[in-house]
Parts: structure tokens; sequence; C-alpha cells
């Protein structure tokens, strides 16, 4: 309770409040001003030789004959493929989320109820799993996965993130199942339950914030994921990130460089929009394994 | 749980793990050791009128089928490991032999490619993860003073730079900083030098990539703090507040003390993350003056004419000991913490 005795003098209110709104412009602004330019031509955006055009739009003006333009969408998503990306980071996305829920909630269950010495090494060795930079994977998959012949297709890729998605989605669900109280377990046990009618009907039901963070997670790295699918994926099949760096690299194409500025904030609206209704659940999930353990 | 019951419900996760973890730091492991075979020459005599001459060829249909035969690539022992690209153990020799001074020895060494990507990346890490536990645990003590009624739209604008994946995070800056853009064109009127830019300086671009990597880890260390600062108990502050003690020393003696678990936490994680940095290198287009391990191995990986697997298995079993040694002090402290509690 505050009882007032923590007086915060007129300085330090101010202090507090300019680095605030300092600190939301240098954490904000970078996105507000590619969504800006975005609706630019490229001439505007990287002016050669004044950075004002981007908000006067001096050459979208001439090139177009408007203020805004949606050029570089329209194209990206039509004539840079755009749209297949996002099919396929949909596909990803669905299919990683679904399977390591489903995995995970197991695993983690078990975890969280087993007294014994291993399950503690096994949340250790989850730990060093996490650990393990992902490229370093990457290093390892390719040359099995060329010789089988099980390169490039999306169901590989699914597979690879699940299984890297494992370690943190364990950790984050053991944390929330040592949340429900073992009593609820041991009643439904001694009314004939099996662990896994126990599991289904008594203690998902409960699960379901944990649930829904952890799969949160899952989705961003689906969804994020640059090093696996960029390596792991052909042409044919790219998801979102590796795309937009696809753009990047033929720079010689005039409309190619505005490409990647769409196709960065059409990847990045849905993630925001996400973050905005699911903040709460993120924010407990990034604590529930720091404050806890 | 019974062992039975928790076989099966540990089952699936469990196979995921070893099959697709497990198993490829194995396979890199066995990699390493091997090496792509060198292409199979022959000679070839040519005959004109005015002589012979014979020339050496490379013989494709031969080194194909070597290939197909063996596609891991001829047994190499240690020899990538040791090589100029790796650890570059002759190099070193030379160069020690050969150099007079200290200062031009480590010159040397740190212009192999091995060593300047190890040391970029724990320079990174070493001004990264610093910073961003400053500047998070700041910005939690900076919101929590705020009205609770406001705190959820500025929570929101803090965690952006986090959500992002590092490749977009990258780009939506370097297309601020780069001599084209807002900030980059703005510091060359400022400087009144128009060639000032990002790619002429290796400082520079070092710079901007530490800062690109506080700016997007500090919201995670935020939300841990903030969260963390929620649990300190009032009371304790309260009397402090009433011995006279400052602000500061109420955060020093008092706040600090109580979040120290969570700090370790927050320090080992992005210690891990910062370790494996390289998207920013590609979306700041940074290779030429900055190379991390991780970028590399990415490096032999999408290399064009034959994939480098030998060398980026090395490459990657050398990172997993570097991060072994990060690991090593807590994973004992863990096992000695472990011990005592049983």
């Amino acid at each position: 309770m505050d009882y007032g005795l923590d007086k915060k003098t007129t300085s330090l209110k101010t202090f507090n409040t300019i680095f605030i709104i300092v600190w939301l412009l240098i954490a904000c602004f970078p996105f507000i001003w590619t969504f800006w330019g975005s609706f630019k031509v490229r001439a505007d955006f990287f002016s050669r030789s004044d950075w004002w055009y981007a908000i006067s739009a001096f050459n979208t003006l001439i090139e177009t004959g408007g203020k805004f333009t949606t050029n570089a969408y329209s194209q990206a998503w039509t004539e840079g493929e755009f749209w297949k990306a996002s099919k396929n980071t949909v596909i990803v996305t669905i299919f990683v989320v679904s399977i390591s829920l489903f995995l995970g909630t197991l695993g983690a269950y078990a975890l969280s109820r087993s007294t014994r010495n291993y399950a503690f090494w096994l949340l250790i060795l989850a730990l060093i799993f996490r650990a393990m930079p992902h490229i370093t994977l990457v290093s390892g998959y390719l040359f099995p996965f060329f010789e089988l012949q099980i390169w490039g297709i999306l169901p590989t890729t699914i597979v690879v993130l699940v299984a890297i998605n494992q370690p943190f989605t364990l950790w984050l669900l053991y944390s929330f199942f040592k949340t429900v109280p073992r009593e609820l377990d041991e009643s439904a046990l001694i009314d004939g339950c099996s662990y896994f009618q126990t599991f289904r009907h008594i203690i998902m039901p409960v699960m379901w914030p944990g649930v829904i963070t952890a799969g949160l997670f899952s989705l961003m790295l689906a969804y994020n994921d640059f090093t696996v699918t960029a390596l792991l994926l052909n042409q044919e099949n790219h998801t979102m990130v590796p795309k937009i760096q696809s753009y990047l690299g033929t720079n010689q194409h005039e409309g190619n460089l505005m490409w990647a500025v769409s196709s960065v904030v059409s990847a990045t609206a849905p993630l925001f929009i996400l973050v905005m209704f699911f903040q709460r659940q993120i924010i407990s999930g990034l604590t529930a394994g720091a404050i806890k353990g | 749980m019974p062992n039975k019951t928790f076989f099966w419900f540990f089952l699936p996760t469990g196979l995921a793990m070893i099959l697709f973890i497990g198993l490829p730091i194995i396979s890199t492991g066995i990699q390493s050791f091997y090496a792509q075979h060198d292409q199979i020459v022959k000679e070839v005599k040519k005959c004109d009128p005015f002589g012979c001459t014979v020339s050496i060829v490379v013989d494709n249909e031969e080194t194909s089928k070597i290939r197909e035969a063996k596609p891991l690539g001829k047994f190499n022992g240690f020899g990538t490991y040791t090589d100029r690209n790796h650890l570059a153990v002759d190099e070193i020799r030379k160069f020690w032999n050969e150099t007079d001074s200290f200062g031009a020895f480590i010159d040397q060494v740190t212009n192999l490619p091995f060593y300047k990507a190890l040391i970029f990346t724990l320079t990174y890490c070493l001004f990264v993860t610093p910073n961003v536990l400053l500047l998070g645990f700041v910005i939690a003590l900076s919101l929590n003073a705020v009205a609770r009624k406001i705190r959820g739209p500025l929570i929101f604008g803090t965690i952006l730079p986090m959500i992002v994946t590092p490749l977009v995070g990258s780009l939506v800056l370097f297309w601020m900083i780069d001599s084209q853009g807002i900030i980059g064109a703005n510091i060359q009127n400022l400087m009144n030098d128009p060639y000032l830019s990002l790619k002429s300086s290796k400082t520079l671009t070092w710079i901007t990539i530490i800062i690109y990597g506080i700016w997007h880890h500090s919201p995670f260390a935020f939300v841990v703090f903030y969260a963390a600062l929620q649990t300190v108990p009032q009371e304790p502050v309260e009397a402090a507040i009433i011995d006279g003690a400052s602000r500061f020393q109420r955060i020093k003696h008092i706040v600090l003390p109580h979040i120290y678990p969570v700090v370790t936490f927050v320090a080992l994680i992005s210690l891990m993350d910062n370790f494996r940095v390289f998207e920013p290198i590609i979306g700041f287009s940074a290779e030429g003056s900055a190379q991390s391990l991780s970028w590399l191995i990415y490096d032999n990986l999408v290399n064009e004419e034959v994939i480098l697997f030998g060398s980026a298995a090395a490459t990657s079993i050398m990172t997993i000991v570097g991060i072994a040694i990060l690991l090593a002090p807590v994973l004992i402290r863990t096992w000695k913490e472990f011990r005592i509690a049983r």
C-alpha cells in the first residue's frame, strides 16, 4: 500500500518524463519512419540529394502524381511473389505452433509431476540445447538433409523449428504447470482417472493461460526465424523473412529496395497487432522462467 | 509419476530434441573431420605442328564421380581446425617468429578470419550485455514510477524492438542510419563531411551494430526487471524512507539485492543470445568490416561453388565450445545447489 511516503521532487518527475519520452522515441520512431517511408518512391525514402524529400514527397509527386503511393506494396505482393512467402509463413507458423504445444504440454506436464532426479537433468539438458546457436544446428542438418533428399521442403523446416523450439516451450510450460496444485491431479487419480485422462480433462482446462503464452512464443519464433528458413528452404518455399533478404540482394533493380521496405511493414504489422492484444501473456511468459527459477 | 508413464509423456518431445538437436551436434562433429574433395586434375597432351604442350586441366567427370561416391568428403582429421581459416596454428607460429613486437604480432593474428570473428563476437557481448542490463533496469525503474493507467501503452512501445526479428530490426535502423537515410544524411550535414558513411569506417560499423544490439535486447531486460520490481516488498522500503535513506541508497541496498537472482538470469540469457549475433551483420550489410562466428558458418554454408561443410562444422564446434565455456559457471553452480538440496 502506498502511504505517500515516497515523495518525488518535481525535478525528478520532469527528468523521468523526459527520459521515457526519449526512450519511446528511440524504440518506436524507426518503425513509424519505415511505415511512413513505405508509401514513397525510392528516390524519396533513400534520397541522395535531400532527406527532407522523404517528408515532402518531392519525387513521389512527380512519379505517381500523389503524395502517397502503394506501388511498393502491390509490386512486392504480386511481382515479388510476397504472397507466396506469406502463405508459406502462415503454413509454417500454424503447424509449428500446434505441434510444439502438443509435444510441449505432454513433456512439461511429465517433468512438473516427476520427483526423480532425471527430470532435473532433463531440464538442464534442455537449457543447454536452448543455448545452441541455431546456425550450428543448421550446419549439422544440411548434409544429412541433402543426402536424404528432404532439403528445401516445408515439412522438414516445420519439424526442425518445432524441435529447436522445444527447450524453451518446455521450460515455460514447466513453470506454468508447477503453479497448478498437485492435489488436483491426486484427487483425479484417486477417482480412477488414468494419468492421460487427468492431464486431458483436469489439468489442461486450467492451463489455458500458460498454453496461450507458450503458443505466442512458438508463433514468434516460427514467424521471425531467418537462420533455419533461409538455409533449409529452397527459393520456391521461402517464408517472409528470407524473402525480404532476397529483395536486398538484387539492388540494381529500381523497385527492389522499396519492395523490401514494404514487405518489412507487411511482415511486422500482424506481429504488432498480435502483441497489442496479447501483451499481458507475453510479459507473463518472459517473467515466468525468471522469477520462479 | 511412475517411470513408465513419464517415459510415454516425455517420449515425443524427447525424440524431437534428440533427433533434431542432439544428432545434428554429433553430425556437425563428424563433418568437422572431413573436407571437401580436391578437384581431380589430369594432364592433357596437345600437339600441333609446332610441338607438343602438356597442360593440366580439371577432370570434371572424375571429380563429380568421387564426390558422389564419398559425399562427406575426404577424411581430414584435425586438419580443418588448424588450417588458415580456423585456428591457423602454422600462421601464428610464423607470425610469432617473424614479428619483432608483440603489438605487430597481435595485429597479424587479429587479421586471420577466425580470430577476427572471435574478437568481434566477444566485443559485441562485452559491450552489449552490461548496457542492456543497465538500460533495461533504468527503463523499468522509470516506467514503474509512472501512473498505472498509462503504463500499458508505454510498455507496448517499449517492447517493440524486441518482438521484431533481428533482421527486420537491423534493416529498419540501417535504412535510417545509411548515408541516404534521415539520420545518416543529417550527420553528414552536421559534420560537413559528405563521404561520412557507415561503410567507410570499421569503428563506426562496430559501434552501430553494438547500439543496435542494445536497442534490440534492452526491452527483454526491461520486462523481466519490471516484473521483478513488482515483487519488491514495500515495508523495508518504507522503513528506509523513514530512516532518511536517499533514493539511490534505497535502490542500492534494498531493490538490487532483492532482484539479484533475476539479474543473473537476464545476464545469462542475453550473453547466450549475444554470442550468436549474426542477423544484424546481414541487415547492416556489414560483412566487410564486422564478422561474427555465426556469420562465418553462414558464409561457408551459402558458398556458391561447393558448400564447405567441413569448414562450417569446425567453426560450429568451436562456437559450441565457446558457449560451453560461457555456460560452465552456471551449470557448476546449479549442480552444487542440486547436490546440497539432496
